[in-house]
């Protein structure tokens, strides 16, 4: 029986490295077949940007690759609320991610879920594994 | 499900402490490690906030706050576990949620 | 109480649960190098302390700095711990999977004597009791294991 897997997205990209790695952990983890979340809270939501561009600081943008998931059937995208607003940001300040439903003739569907703390409380406790970078 | 939250960096430092509590469900048990032991001294913000949070039970690593010199400060209420007990709680809880 | 040299399959576990005792088998994480953060020392005297207790430590998976713990190459000063030695030691007298991330091996230079030859470098450096591996097999951990540990900064 698949497990429910949530990465857990705390840090900033660029500054370090964890946001990129913990990507890669979560393509190569989409060839498992588990019930895979993502979780962006704290200074992880910043990794949702749009416009990110890096040529200035010489460091491979690697933003484009969220919008990847939906391919990879990662699809459950948490973005805490209260994370976006302490930083004075908004769902329209992230990249649009969708994915499509083959359940229902391709409709394509937002992967991001704004979540309140409380409800994404709700969301963790219910995971078997909390992967952590 | 009962998780066992582990938070290592001070409160004083990082805001993970914050977020752990944030997040933690009644029921759950937030084992403070590394430099998050410092989060359990009497006295301070981040004691005073484990005191309201109802329903999360604390543990502390004695090793951890033996090391750091402070083993006398610790508010009441927050267990004191060795090594063994950090298993322990591994081994009861239903998993383990790190906050790094 | 058992030993820690022995194997978690030689223990009496039924006694054990019997007194409400859980046996779990335990994958452990550990994100940052020796020395520059207390994670890959936490995680060896968990893992002691654990397998100490008749638990199965399934895998040690290194990610991000934490795949510096496997270098065969560090002097550090004689009157403190040895990290890579510690781990190399523990590997030996519990048959530990010790799994460091090819992926971010690559990224920070730490080659065995097979991927040297492939990435064609004049020296590989990772120590005993150490195996590079894909990032699958932290997926395989979370998976088979009851529980996983993370040890980060």
């Amino acid at each position: 029986m698949a497990k429910k897997f949530m990465y857990m997205n705390t840090k900033a990209p660029y500054g370090s490295i964890y946001a990129l790695e913990s990507l890669e952990v979560v393509l190569i983890g989409a060839a498992f077949e588990q019930d895979v979340s993502l979780a962006f809270i704290g200074d992880g939501v910043y990794q949702l940007t749009k416009d990110q561009s890096t040529d200035g600081i010489g460091m491979k943008n690697f933003s484009p690759t969220y919008s990847a998931l939906g391919d990879y059937d990662v699809n459950k995208i948490y973005v805490e609320k209260e994370s976006l607003e302490e930083r004075g940001l908004s769902l329209d300040d992230l990249q649009h991610l969708t994915w499509e439903d083959e359940d229902e003739d391709w409709a394509e569907k937002d992967s991001i879920r704004l979540v309140s703390r409380a409800e994404l409380a709700d969301v963790i406790d219910d995971q078997d594994v909390v992967l952590s970078f | 499900m009962a998780t066992l939250h582990t938070v290592n960096k001070s409160p004083f430092d990082s805001s993970t402490f914050n977020e752990c509590l944030g997040l933690a469900k009644s029921g759950s048990t937030v084992l403070l490690f590394e430099d998050g032991v410092y989060a359990a001294t009497a006295g301070t913000k981040p004691a005073e906030a484990i005191a309201n949070a109802d329903g999360v039970t604390f543990a502390v690593l004695g090793p951890d706050l033996k090391a750091r010199g402070v083993e006398g400060k610790i508010a009441d209420g927050i267990k004191v576990v060795d090594y063994d007990g950090f298993v322990d709680l591994v081994a009861e809880h239903d998993k383990v949620h790190a906050w790094l | 109480m058992a030993r820690s040299s022995q194997q978690p399959e030689r223990l009496n576990s039924h006694s054990l649960l019997r007194q409400g005792y859980r046996i779990v088998k335990i994958g452990i994480q550990i994100n940052e190098g020796p020395y520059q953060h207390q994670a890959a020392d936490s995680a060896y005297q968990f893992a002691k302390a654990a397998l100490g207790k008749g638990h199965e430590i399934f895998r040690v998976f290194f990610y991000h700095d934490g795949v510096n713990n496997a270098t065969r190459l560090a002097v550090p000063p004689q009157d403190d711990r040895n990290i890579t030695q510690q781990w190399t030691e523990l590997q030996k007298e519990h048959n530990l999977d010790l799994v460091v991330c090819i992926a971010a091996a690559q990224r920070r230079g730490l080659m065995d004597e097979d991927e040297a030859k492939r990435q064609g470098k004049d020296a590989n450096n990772i120590a005993e009791g150490f195996r590079i591996s894909g990032l699958g097999q932290l997926i395989e951990a979370g998976i088979e294991c009851d529980r996983l540990v993370t040890f980060g900064a």
